[in-house]
């Protein structure tokens, strides 16, 4: 399939020929069957695709978790695959901004100081309660997880992510375990944090609607990209509705 | 095989680790109380059966001299079965290659062996048949190198007396020896030796009588009720009071060790079981957390609550048996080892290690007890999780601002470290367990090596400071106050004092003890009455200085009266006043003022011993001259004394410290290794999250063991407090009449306690780190937990 790349000045994360074969006992199996992929600088990618089609093990691969079996991944002309367990430590804690289906907040931080717990070991973080602001999340900063539903919670998470300033963050099916309505609000908060900080943004879903909101949709199936869109729009994300 | 046995099986292995943790602290337990278990079997049937085949006597008696006729109407007291009639007696000894004065003990063997009681096991050669053959007791024969066909000499009353070794042989009556003065064996400087024929009787006048008589009393007999009638009939032959089997000095010793082998089964065990039940409590209520939705599922099955209570209690029986295997194992071993130390001090010709069922019973009866005690809250409400609810999964721990007291604290701590205070204050109790546990190691430690604290205690106070002289010489009688002087004209004696002993009961109402009085100097220059706080007492004029422990057995204090029944010469009755009391660790004893004894016993300066300071360049002269004194009955060196005290007891200790050390260390780890397993498997995700977010593996390896170093440190000074409660319950139950083991716990030994301990839960810790550095980072973003 052509892609159509960004221009390469403004790439932020490529990835060539990229595999990933599990094995397991006598079992092998193939979550990314080469995958070629550029992202640009600012751009907001939703990765479209059913389960098991290898979104989050190309999420995972690109966010320095997992390593292909084969290809490579370059960042700023350095190969991923070749970063050892330390040097990928160190690039998730200045580089890349996770937000995880189930929130992951540790339960026995505030939400305030969630954020803080990154902004600790970041270089150049914004300050927590601002990050919690941009999430809409100002007067909630000294409750702890359990005080919080499950989209203030989601929020939190997104403010941990972008308070240290990634230039990327990885969002992992983010409104997966919220309805539709708390579901928009994490939306409109990525949104709104994109605007603001022109964070390059994947985000992985498998509802088609999500992927209204995005520049580039990337559509996964059986570990390959299988088609590539560019919505005509963007719709925002308060008009999104499942 | 079911499947829930299946679940059992795999559980078990997939909790291997944590398993074995437990299993060693329960095993720690068993084997502990099986080692004083089968060590209490061995010693008391060993004593039986050897006091049996010997015709260990019940009744003992010493008379000055009495007729042999008399033993026929001993004969006829109510309840003797048998009487042995013989002379003992004390004597220097000349061994080849041996410059420092020996004491024997010189026993006349009965013409008919066979019958007699107090019989000799002969270990080597044969018994005598000849005037001047004898026997010798095999350690001091060990001790000197004497075998068999070699010959030594002793003081026989004034006479230098040719013996000849014809064997070597052990007897009940001395599984213990100590010479006088003694506290330890000292096989080097006093033995026992059987001398055949007439020849004590012939050196010391004694034809056709005897000094010492012992009696064996027919099954049901009580020797409390035979003793007045004895002392009666022996009064007018110099008798000084006879005294039961439970009195004899070898089986007062050694019924005493086994006494206190009982306390020693109680204590300790306690300790490493109820950790052990904590810890099974820990893993028990974390497996069935992570096992709800499996228990709500097997619920909506159609188990019952019994059925899946029973599947845990066998889980636990699982951990139980392996601790309980590991455990008897180790204890049977222990027992052994700890039974031939004691034989070390103890001899006897066999020894019965063949421990019965019963204590491996009991003790894996008691490990199995603590484990179900420890599952029976988290199995009870693993039993009552009600299905619909225990399929949802638990509702997340609710922190608060407040959990800690001084939540001011965390200001300016990173997020780390406040995830770290956190979690303690959110789970204080089991927290405070952790600690506990720990803690309990360094307990453990410092309850074991307080044991060398108190001997070198005890070594400081009673030999290194109260006594400033090298030598005290015993006269086989009162002698004089010109023996001293004789004495202290050897050239290289330097400074003499008197004493005198004189053998008395002591009564105050309806008690009575027989304690001698001891008349020393009212200001003591070299032996000193030494009062436990570090205080030498001078001696008032009239009256008794006592000790508390005889005060207390007397049920007296200063101002009381005393009565003092005099066992010697003209018998008289005194009363004397408790003047003070002074507390010493070793025996009861009683001072007077020597000159006012001697009023007292309307005697001209009398004396039985004399202390002696001696130059240390002519000590082999003076020892040379001491050999040839007559009349000597015993010769105490105080380097010698201490040295077979704090030595010996030293070497055994170091044996058991070094157990415990092992045992320590195994519950500091059990306790650590479970305590972090635990909450890495509760906080995995947490952790995984935080490697994810770009923190290092040290990093969270400071979240998740950080608690654990933090627990780990409180937990050392609570074992130091620990310790000390359990050493001073150990001291308590181990004080007797004639020890009290002072509480004098070292710095150094806290220090030490404290530093394995840590070292322990350091180790373990890294166990555990290994685990930290295999998180699943993907896992965990996919999964809810």
């Amino acid at each position: 399939m052509d892609m159509q790349a960004p221009a390469a000045s403004r790439t932020t994360r490529r990835a060539r020929g990229l595999t990933k074969v599990y094995a397991s006992g006598e079992v092998e199996v193939h979550a990314l069957r080469g995958v070629d992929l550029e992202l640009a600088h600012g751009e907001l990618v939703v990765l479209l695709g059913p389960s098991g089609s290898g979104k989050s093990t190309l999420l995972n691969i690109l966010g320095g978790l997992d390593t292909c079996s084969s290809g490579s991944v370059l960042f700023r002309d350095q190969p991923l695959g070749a970063m050892d367990e330390r040097m990928l430590t160190a690039y998730r804690r200045r580089h890349v901004g996770f937000v995880f289906q189930f929130y992951n907040l540790i339960p026995s931080l505030t939400a305030l100081e969630n954020v803080a717990l990154v902004t600790e070991i970041a270089t150049n973080p914004m300050a927590p309660a601002e990050a919690l602001a941009l999430v809409g999340l100002a007067a909630r900063l000294g409750h702890f997880p359990a005080q919080l539903s499950g989209g203030e919670q989601q929020r939190v998470a997104i403010a941990r992510a972008i308070a240290k300033r990634p230039d990327i963050l990885l969002c992992d099916e983010p409104t997966g375990a919220l309805d539709s309505t708390t579901g928009v609000l994490v939306l409109e908060a990525i949104e709104h944090i994109h605007a603001e900080l022109g964070t390059t943004t994947v985000l992985i879903t498998h509802n088609a609607v999500i992927a209204g909101m995005a520049d580039r949709v990337l559509v996964m199936a059986d570990g390959r990209i299988q088609e590539e869109r560019r919505p005509p729009r963007r719709i925002r994300a308060r008009e999104l509705s499942w | 095989m079911r499947p829930l046995n299946r679940k059992l099986l795999r559980d078990l292995w997939r909790l291997r680790a944590q398993v074995i943790a437990i299993a060693l602290v329960m095993a720690s337990g068993v084997g502990l109380m099986c080692m004083s278990l089968t060590s209490i079997e061995a010693l008391g049937d060993t004593a039986e059966a050897y006091y049996e085949r010997y015709r260990f006597a019940d009744v003992f008696a010493r008379v000055e001299r009495a007729p042999e006729q008399l033993a026929e109407r001993l004969r006829l007291l109510p309840g003797v079965e048998a009487v042995s009639t013989r002379v003992v007696k004390n004597a220097v000894l000349d061994v080849a290659g041996f410059e420092e004065p020996v004491i024997g003990q010189l026993v006349s063997l009965p013409d008919d062996p066979a019958s007699a009681l107090n019989q000799v096991a002969l270990t080597r050669g044969r018994l005598p048949q000849a005037a001047g053959e004898c026997v010798l007791a095999e350690p001091f024969a060990t001790a000197h190198g004497l075998e068999p066909g070699m010959k030594l000499r002793a003081i026989m009353n004034s006479h230098w007396q040719e013996l000849r070794v014809v064997g070597l042989g052990l007897s009940p009556e001395y599984v213990y020896t100590i010479g006088p003065g003694a506290l330890m064996p000292d096989d080097l400087r006093y033995g026992v030796i059987w001398v055949g024929g007439k020849t004590l009787q012939a050196a010391w006048d004694l034809e056709g009588a005897f000094n010492d008589v012992s009696l064996a009393l027919l099954r049901g007999a009580s020797a409390e009720a035979l003793l007045p009638q004895l002392d009666q009939l022996l009064a007018r032959y110099g008798g000084v009071g006879a005294i039961a089997r439970k009195d004899q000095l070898s089986n007062w010793f050694l019924m005493n060790e086994i006494e206190q082998l009982k306390s020693l089964a109680s204590i300790l065990p306690t300790i490493f079981l109820a950790v052990a039940a904590f810890l099974t409590h820990m893993v028990l209520s974390r497996l069935i957390a992570v096992e709800r939705s499996e228990i709500g599922l097997l619920k909506a099955f159609g188990y019952t609550d019994r059925a899946i209570a029973w599947h845990y209690i066998k889980l636990v029986l699982g951990i139980g048996m392996v601790g309980i295997v590991l455990g008897c194992a180790l204890g049977w071993w222990l027992g052994l080892v700890n039974t031939r130390l004691y034989a070390e001090f103890y001899r006897f010709p066999f020894l019965l290690y063949a421990p019965g069922p019963a204590p491996f019973v009991l003790a894996s009866l008691a490990s199995l007890g603590a484990g179900l005690i420890g599952a029976l809250g988290s199995v009870r409400a693993a039993a009552a999780l009600p299905p619909a609810e225990a399929m949802r999964p638990p509702a997340p721990p609710l922190f608060r601002r407040s959990g800690l007291p001084a939540a001011g604290l965390l200001r300016g701590l990173d997020q780390p470290s406040r995830i770290l205070l956190r979690q303690i204050a959110r789970w204080p109790v089991r927290s405070f367990a952790t600690s506990l546990g720990i803690g309990m190691a360094v307990a453990v430690l410092v309850s074991a090596m307080m044991w060398m604290d108190a001997i070198d205690h005890i070594t400081d106070v009673y030999f290194l400071q109260a006594q400033g002289q090298d030598v005290t010489v015993g006269f086989t009688d009162p002698r004089p106050r010109s023996a001293e002087r004789e004495l202290g004209r050897i050239d290289g004696v330097l400074g003499t004092e008197p004493l005198r002993m004189v053998p008395a009961r002591l009564h105050a109402g309806a008690r009575e003890k027989r304690q001698p009085l001891q008349g020393v100097p009212a200001r003591q220059q070299l032996q000193h009455v030494f009062d436990a706080s570090g205080h030498a007492l001078e001696m008032p004029p009239g009256g008794l200085v006592i000790s508390t422990m005889l005060a207390q057995l007397l049920g007296v204090k200063a101002g009381d009266l005393v009565e003092a029944e005099v066992l010697e010469g003209r018998r008289p009755r005194l009363q004397l006043p408790v003047a003070a009391t002074f507390e010493t660790y070793i025996g009861s004893p009683a001072y007077i003022d020597i000159d006012a004894l001697n009023r007292l016993m309307l005697e001209q300066d009398s004396i039985t011993a004399v202390q002696l300071r001696l130059d240390p360049d002519r000590r082999q002269a003076v020892f040379r001259r001491l050999k040839e004194t007559p009349r000597i009955a015993f010769i105490t060196l105080k380097d010698a004394a201490v040295h077979s005290f704090h030595d010996t007891l030293a070497r055994t200790l170091l044996i058991y410290v070094s157990f415990f050390v092992v045992f320590a260390c195994t519950l500091a780890f059990g306790v650590t290794y479970n305590a972090a397993r635990i909450a890495l498997s509760e906080r995995g995700r947490e952790l995984a999250t935080l490697r994810v977010l770009g923190f290092t593996r040290a990093e969270i390896s400071y979240i998740l063991l950080g608690e654990v170093g933090l627990l780990g440190f409180a937990a050392l000074p609570l074992g130091c407090f620990m310790g000390y409660l359990v050493a001073r319950i150990m001291v308590g139950s181990f004080t007797t009449e004639l020890f009290r083991i002072p509480l004098a716990i070292q710095a150094s030994t806290y220090a030490v306690a404290m530093l394995i301990g840590l070292g322990a839960t350091l180790a373990s810790a890294l166990l555990v780190r290994r685990r930290v550095d295999r998180l699943d980072l993907i896992a965990v973003l996919k999964t809810r937990e």
